[in-house]
């Protein structure tokens, strides 16, 4: 599981208010390099939750890579940012596309509730009666 | 990508080893599979750099259609533990990168406008009543661009009505009608009934704003802490 897809994920354990942003404990995680699309990093930053990225990442231990307020658009287009791996493009990139988390749990903010990660792979099943109504 | 190569990579995929009846397992084959995924980029540009989700992903067929045209970000999710180990194979094999969870759809919660657009062969509801009509109404819910999805065309009418009316379709249209090859294990009219009619739908969800969105209470929750 990748953090653009902890940034949309929620808890929907019974007594969760909004269940977002899921806590992340991690034991184990891995990084793999794509391609970046800056058009379409460009369309993803307003949709982003900023607060919970930076909370995901400081989670991994990296509390560099990205700053405390979101880049501007102006910032992420600059010319050469696809090129330069120190660039606020290149960082969202990494943040969002290139760390998965292997091994580790998603907790529920408001609740508690802890959903394992497991090869990669967070479960989310939820007994009948622990499903928020 | 050419549709006969999507073809051909497709049918190269691992199918359920021992399918679930109670959940419907059975994959979506090559032939349907691809042309889905060829109609949503061709005819509407619904995949190649969006957010792709694949309900009840099974064996990933639909997220590896979607990977392999070029989707920026495709999320696989399903119930079941062995489907999804297959379908983290199948992405693996082909080098794709395909985030998978475990849920019942039913209570699936994601937040924000984050997902362009869902894809999906649900169960039909001949298991569990139903089932269908869960999927297309988390569908809508979750995509912002436009929802993918398969049903039995004896149910057309019902699925036209309870998308308009309930799961805020500005519009639901069938793209075409397909004979469904379903295992002989499924089969669930006549004896020897293997094939069945089934429509190709896409639905097009009501703009929703960010007000409604899980992202703006956090936000709000976040400030009164700080007061
Ligand atoms: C017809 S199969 C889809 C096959 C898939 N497209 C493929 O190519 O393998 C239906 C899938 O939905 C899953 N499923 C059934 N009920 C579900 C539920 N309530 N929540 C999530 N997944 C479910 C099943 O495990 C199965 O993999």
């Amino acid at each position: 599981m990748r953090l653009l897809t902890h940034n949309m994920l929620a808890s929907n354990a019974r007594g969760a208010v909004t269940g977002y942003p899921l806590k992340l404990q991690v034991v184990k995680w891995s990084t793999k390099e794509v391609e970046p699309n800056p058009e379409f990093l460009r369309g993803m930053l307003p949709k982003i939750d900023w607060p919970a990225l930076v909370a995901a990442t400081q989670a991994l231990g990296l509390p560099e890579l990205l700053p405390e307020a979101p880049p501007t658009d102006a910032e992420l287009s600059a010319e050469g940012a696809a090129a330069d791996e120190g660039s606020a493009l290149r960082r969202l990139h990494r943040a969002l596309l290139e760390i998965h988390i292997e091994e580790g749990a998603l907790v529920c903010p408001d609740t508690d509730r802890c959903f394992p990660i497991s090869r990669g792979v967070p479960n989310m099943l939820l007994h009948e009666d622990e499903v928020r109504n | 990508m050419k549709l006969k190569q999507l073809e051909g990579l497709l049918g190269d995929l691992q199918q359920f080893t021992a399918p679930k009846v109670e959940l419907e397992q059975y994959a979506t084959g090559p032939h349907i599979a691809s042309r889905m995924l060829y109609t949503a980029e061709n005819s509407f540009d619904d995949i190649t750099g969006k957010v792709v989700a694949d309900f009840g992903c099974g064996c990933g067929t639909l997220s590896v259609a979607s990977s392999l045209l070029d989707a920026e970000h495709v999320v696989g999710i399903d119930i079941d533990p062995q489907s999804l180990e297959l379908a983290q194979e199948n992405a693996a094999d082909l080098e794709l990168d395909i985030d998978l969870i475990q849920c019942d759809i039913k209570n699936l919660n994601l937040r924000g406008l984050l997902v362009d657009t869902v894809v999906m062969n649900p169960p039909f509801g001949t298991s569990r009543k139903g089932a269908d009509m869960e999927f297309i109404s988390m569908g809508m819910k979750v995509a912002t661009r436009a929802v993918y999805s398969l049903h039995k065309t004896s149910t057309r009418e019902h699925i036209k009505k309870v998308a308009l009316r309930n799961c805020n379709a500005i519009s639901a249209e069938v793209l075409c009608e397909l004979r469904y090859n379903l295992p002989r294990t499924y089969k669930f009219h006549k004896q020897n009934e293997v094939d069945i009619a089934v429509d190709f739908w896409r639905f097009v969800p009501r703009a929703r704003d960010e007000g409604s969105t899980a992202c703006s209470v956090t936000n709000l929750k976040q400030r009164r802490m700080h007061r």
